[in-house]
Order: C-alpha cells, then structure tokens, then sequence
C-alpha cells in the first residue's frame, strides 16, 4: 500500500510539475491589480524628456498611484521596433507611451485603434493648451483624440565655440548666426573652417542635416499625404540630398555614425564643430560631454528657414487595465505646467502657447551653453512652425538613407551608388 | 459485492475461474488495482517525467517551427495579419534576393574566419594544459572565464575597443604606424572584429572539451611511443589527434550550427543592418530585419526556414563524415 501510494504520489507531482512549469510560462506578466490597491501605470519614453520631478509630484498628490518608467535610448534602432511588436502583440506596451513626430502617422493613423480616445475622458477642452498643428497631428484617422503634445523640436544650430576660435571664425552667436542665412554660406563657412586645419571636422556627420533640411522643406518627405513613397521625385529631398554630396565632397564630415559610441566620444573630445540642435539635443550634449565641455558650445540659428526637427505625444493604450487613470496622468504631464517643469528640467520645447509665453521659457538662458537665452531662440520660431507630413514607413525609410549617406561619407560608395542604394531600401522597407 | 455461499452456482467472470484467494472481495479488487497501477507506473511514469521537456518543446519549439512554414507560404505583415496564401512566392524572390545571397556570403565567411583559427588555438590551449604545469587548475578555470559572461556585454566592450578614432586597438596599431582601421566599413575587416568577440568567448569551452577528451586517452600509448623515440610533435601528431578524431567532428557540427545563427555580436557591432552595406548582415540579421523592421512576416519566415534547412543539410553531412570515418 505504501509504495502504492508512494508512487501515486509521485506521479501527481510530476504531473503538477507539468502543469506548474506550463502555468509559470502562461502567465509571467506582472499582475497589476496590486493587493494593497495601488495602482502601477508604466511610462515608456525614449531619450530624455525631463519627467522625473513631475512623476514624483504626482506620485505625492495621488498616493495610490506608482508611476514606472522604461526609458530607451535609441529611438529608431530599439524604441520603435519595440513599442510595435508590444502594440501588434496586444500586451507589453506601457500605459502611457510616448509616440515620436517620426511615427505618428505609422501609430495613430494606421492602428489608432489601439490607443484610448481620450476624449472620453474629457480632453476635447485641452485643445487650446496646444499648438494646432500640434493637436491636429494628435488625432486618429475618424477625428479621436489618441495623442496629447508633449515637446516640440524646433531647430538651431549649434557650435562649439572654442573649435570657432581656433579656426578664426566669428564665435559671437549673432555674427554665426548671420555667417550662415542659408545653406550655402553654412558650407562656405565649413569649407573656411577645413582650411584653418584645427584637426576637428565642421559636421559629424550628414545625417542630421539631412534630417534638418528634409524638415524645413515643406509639406512631406519621402512619402506623400496618400503614402506613396516619392523620395525619387520629391525636389526636397533632391535638393536635400545635393546639398549632402557637397558637404561630403568639400570634406566637412567626421564620418561618426550618429549616436554611436564614437558620435557620443567626439562631442566629449571636441572633434566636430556643429550640430543641428532641436530643443532636445541640448540636453543630450550636456549629458554626454558632461562638465569638461561646459561653455565650449553655443546655440546660434539654423541655415534656411527654421523648421522644426522630433517633438512627440503621450498616447494611452488600450492594453492599459487603468485607462482613466493613465489619461489623468498623460493630461497632467502634457498640461501647460507639466511642459514647463519638462523645460525646466530637460529643455524640451513646450508644444503649448501658453507655456511659450511663460518667462520660464522666454526668459531662459542655459548656463551650460555660455548663458545662451534658447528660450527666446526656439520659443520665437515655434509659432510658425509648419507640420510635416512623414508617411507610416518614415522610420524604415530613414534608416536606409541613413546607411546611404555612411557609406558616401566612408567612401565606400560613389554619391550615384548611394542614391541607388537609399532608393532601393526604400522601396523594400516600404514594400513599394 | 457479491458474497459466495455454499451451493450457490459459481459466477460467470474470469474472477471465479482463478484461484480462490484470501480475505475478502474488497482486497482483491485493491489488489487488481493495485497491479493495474503497477502497471501503469512502470510503462508512463517514463513518460511522464520526461513529459514536461516534450510538452514544452512542443509548444515553443515545435509549434513555432511548423507554424512558420504556414507562415512563409502567405503574404503576412505584422500590421496587416494574413493577406493570403501565396505559394512559394516568397521563395522564388529569395532565390533571385541579392540581399539574401550576401547574408549567407557573410555568414560563411565570419564562419570560416572565426571557427578555424577557434578550433586551432583551442587544440593548442589543450595541449599546453594536459601537461604537467604549475597551478593547472587555475589555468583550467581561467579558461572557461570568458564563456561566463554574458555574449552582450563582450560584444558592447568589443565594439567599443574596435572603435575608429577613439578605439583602443586602432590606438594601439598607431604606434606600430598603421592608420585608423575603420573596422565596421570594410567587408573583411568587419568579419575579423566580429570573429575576435566569437573566439574570446568560444575558444576557452572548446578548449576544456579538447582537454577532457585528451585525459581519456590512455597514458600508456604515449609512454609506448616515447620509448620508441617518438617526439612531442609526433606524439600529438600521431596520437593526440587521431584519438581526438571524434571530439573535434563534435566540436566542428556544435560550430557550425551556432555559427549559422549568429546574431548577437554582428547586432551589437553595428545594427540588424549589419553595416552601411551588409558589410555584416548575416542570415539571422536578414531575418530580423525583414520581420521585425520592415514587418514583412512572410518574408522573414521564408529565410527562416531556407536557414533551417541549410543546417539541417550541413548536420546531415557532418553526421555522414563522421559515421564514415568511424567505420574506417
């Protein structure tokens, strides 16, 4: 009897066994109705957007509620892949993501059924608290209110002054700022730049400036309003492209892929002498060439006219168990006084007139870049800014004009074999 | 229950006709059950315990590889779901995809570059550990240390040391008055990177495998052949390696098949792109591009399975060359 039972037993326990091990891969997502009633709501960001102070203030208003955030630094190479696979999968998003100016069309016009209407929670009163083109961008394709506008990017350039000084350029930011009205003198005054042999280069790399001048084009990019991919025929990006083919044939470019390691360590060893600077990427040169490069960069303004490069929304998902609750947050951190905590803390430009008036921002000037008033320089081009339309393949489609444009820089491919290059990835990554 | 009383006409069943037994109708109903479960035990118990490796294998592993086929016969994007069976479109662009062909140029390539030069140094360590050598625990422990850490952080520090202008091994060439190598751009420059981080991490296991397999090998024989005059040289020439023959296939196939998927470092080197021009894209990268950047399902499980296949065909062959020289 007893080995009867002995066995029996052990058979059920193998059995469980099966069962548990099968149980624990089921359900391995985090349950998030807590036992003690508090409620977690995720955050997923990318980069920096300067919402650490304003968490913790919310956190204290509303003592049920935790906020997490997953923050990712690369958008293209990590953010986006992931943040799709998590909204087509229909589980691992956050409650509130943050969707990029970039892929706004690929989120909310072609699966805005997986974001909240929020204005079921009453945001349609909010609209006023953002800039038009802001708030329009935000909708679903039947009108829903699926985003809420957090920053802008607005568009300067920055410099480093030091590398100006060594090249015996004007480093005065009103004399830059006048040296380069358009793109042409901007490659005059890098050509006069390589002649002084400082051993810096005058850009990194051309791809933000790609990026930069793509924006102030106009009305589209690589694709059109229908989603047609155009980059063969679009005369921005045609122009766009020459004016890259120069600056890589005048020799300008430091040849660093941007945002590797090496990018990162040329801002900190001072080997490039301009940035396109969007709001955000002041915080992003702070950070990485940390105190040794205080006062080496100032902010002048951008070549051409303007433009406005990146800025994002806060979306909630449908994932979410807690969508009232992660509307109220998303409402709060994209409140005009939520956006100015953000500048405050990270120098993301506010996408709210009213917070573009506030003498927080106006009246701002960044220690960090010799005392230079960007709150007056972003805020005064903000309001004219003209949305762009990018397509829903825009990511994939950077991405191989990215690549393109390393190669030409690198040598490996003539301008010609790049153009094909970027053309043919295109049309794959499209699928067109 | 049935009682069984004096004069009473025996039952019908196959209970009556055996041996009358002791005790009551109840024990020998326990007992039928109880030989029934004996029974059961001794032909599923096996069954049972080796189930919860075969049920999940058959859920994660199995499942994913058929569905995949399903998969790569119809055009199938992660936005659009299921857009209808195709045939075997997919297979016919891969076959003309110059994209593909590259991948599985590169794949070969960093193969070679890395796995020969691994394999070789590995049988060297080995050697140099099976003699006598102060503290070879120490040394045999050191080995295995790389193979600890994890593929990420080699491959992040990697890419980091392989850096063009501000890399310490591009620093290091410098004195020796070689420029800058610009180590992600060029084809074979790339794939020595890459095959560096690989033999770092992989030579050491190999190495420890070589050594246990040599530790097999009977003392006696190379006492024999000293006797004989036989070198050290031809010891290990003439005795190590023949006796190692089945060891080395072994390591070769375990090579060979993770080789074909490598993914990791090549990503972390550079992206799923694999370089400015697929420089380093190998057939997984393909893969992952194709199904999780540009969202094309279909696609990336064609190449799945055409991969699956060239392993299939390349463990069959080496299975084939070793039972061959085993019969030998």
């Amino acid at each position: 009897m007893r080995t009867f039972h002995r066995r029996y037993w052990k058979t059920t326990a193998a059995m469980l066994g099966v069962v548990a091990l099968l149980g624990t891969s089921a359900c391995s997502g985090d349950d998030e109705a807590d036992s003690d009633g508090k409620i977690t709501l995720t955050v997923d960001t990318f980069g920096v957007f300067g919402y650490d102070e304003l968490f913790e203030q919310y956190m204290e208003e509303n003592p049920n509620i935790i906020i997490k955030e997953n923050n990712v630094t690369d958008l293209h190479a990590d953010y986006v892949p992931q943040l799709q696979q998590n909204i087509a999968a229909g589980s691992g998003a956050g409650d509130i993501v943050a969707i990029e100016e970039g892929i706004v069309q690929q989120f909310f016009l072609s699966q805005g059924d997986n974001f909240v209407d929020l204005a079921e929670y009453g945001a349609e009163e909010l609209k006023d608290n953002f800039l038009p083109w802001k708030w329009e961008m935000g909708k679903g394709p039947n009108g829903e209110i699926l985003g809420l506008g957090t920053d802008i990017g607005g568009m300067s350039m920055c410099y480093n002054k030091t590398l100006f000084e060594d090249a015996g350029l004007p480093t005065d930011r009103e004399e830059v700022s006048a040296s380069w009205e358009t793109w042409d003198d901007f490659i005059e005054v890098g050509k006069k730049f390589q002649e002084a042999q400082t051993g810096a280069s005058f850009i990194s790399t051309t791809v933000p400036y790609f990026s930069a001048v793509n924006a102030q084009g106009g009305t589209h990019t690589f694709f059109d309003e229908d989603n047609n991919l155009v980059a063969e025929t679009n005369p921005v990006i045609l122009e766009s492209w020459d004016l890259m083919v120069r600056m890589v044939e005048e020799g300008l470019s430091a040849n660093l892929p941007m945002w590797s390691d090496e990018w990162n360590a040329g801002i900190q060893n001072n080997v490039f002498a301009t940035l396109p600077c969007p709001a955000w990427m002041l915080g992003h040169i702070e950070n990485t060439a940390g105190e040794s490069g205080r006062d080496q960069w100032d902010v002048a303004s951008v070549p051409g006219n303007g433009g406005n490069w990146g800025g994002s929304w806060l979306a909630v998902t449908t994932q979410s168990k807690h969508p009232e609750e992660a509307a109220k947050l998303a409402m709060f951190l994209t409140s005009p006084e939520g956006q100015i905590s953000a500048w405050n803390a990270a120098n993301t430009l506010p996408s709210s007139p009213k917070a573009l008036d506030d003498p927080a921002v106006t009246e701002f000037t960044r220690d960090y870049f010799n005392e230079a008033p960007v709150g007056k320089i972003y805020a005064e081009t903000a309001k004219e800014l003209k949305p762009v339309y990018y397509g829903i393949h825009h990511a994939q489609v950077s991405e191989e004009f990215r690549k393109a444009l390393e190669a030409m820089e690198q040598g490996q491919l003539s301008p010609e074999e790049a153009w094909q290059q970027a053309i043919d990835g295109a049309k794959r990554a499209s699928g067109q | 229950m049935t009682l069984l009383r004096r004069g009473a006409a025996p039952p019908g069943d196959k209970e009556a006709t055996s041996l009358p037994r002791p005790g009551n109708d109840a024990v020998t109903e326990r007992e039928r059950r109880q030989i029934f479960w004996t029974r059961m035990d001794l032909r599923v118990t096996p069954y049972l315990f080796i189930a919860p490796f075969f049920i999940l294998f058959a859920i994660f592993g199995l499942f994913p590889l058929l569905y995949t086929v399903w998969v790569s016969l119809h055009d199938w994007t992660l936005l659009g779901g299921n857009q209808g069976f195709n045939w075997f479109a997919h297979y016919t662009r891969l076959v003309q995809d110059a994209k593909f062909w590259n991948s599985l140029y590169n794949t070969f390539g960093i193969f070679v570059v890395a796995v020969v030069p691994q394999l070789l140094l590995a049988m060297y360590l080995a050697d140099t550990l099976s003699r006598r050598i102060r503290a070879v625990n120490f040394f045999r422990m050191g080995l295995l240390l790389p193979y600890l850490t994890s593929i990420a952080a080699v491959a992040i520090v990697f890419s980091q040391l392989f850096g063009t202008q501000f890399g310490l091994i591009n620093y290091v060439l410098g004195f020796f008055g070689i420029d800058p190598i610009n180590w992600q751009a060029g084809r074979f420059s790339s794939w020595v990177a890459i095959a560096v981080m690989i033999d770092w991490r992989w030579t050491g296991y190999n190495a420890l495998i070589y050594l246990a397999a040599m530790s097999a090998i009977p003392r006696e024989i190379y006492e024999a052949a000293a006797i004989d005059g036989a070198s050290r040289m031809r010891q290990f020439w003439q005795i190590t390696i023949p006796m190692l023959r089945p060891t080395i296939i072994f390591t070769v196939i375990v090579s060979t098949i993770g080789q074909m998927q490598l993914f990791t470092e090549p990503v972390i080197f550079g992206d799923v792109a694999g370089g400015t021009q697929g420089q380093f894209q190998t057939t997984m990268m393909l893969i992952f591009e194709e199904a999780f950047r540009f969202n094309n399902y279909g696609y990336g499980s064609a190449i799945a399975w055409t991969l699956f296949m060239i392993i299939v065909v390349l463990s069959a062959l080496n299975a084939l060359l070793t039972s061959k020289i085993k019969g030998a």
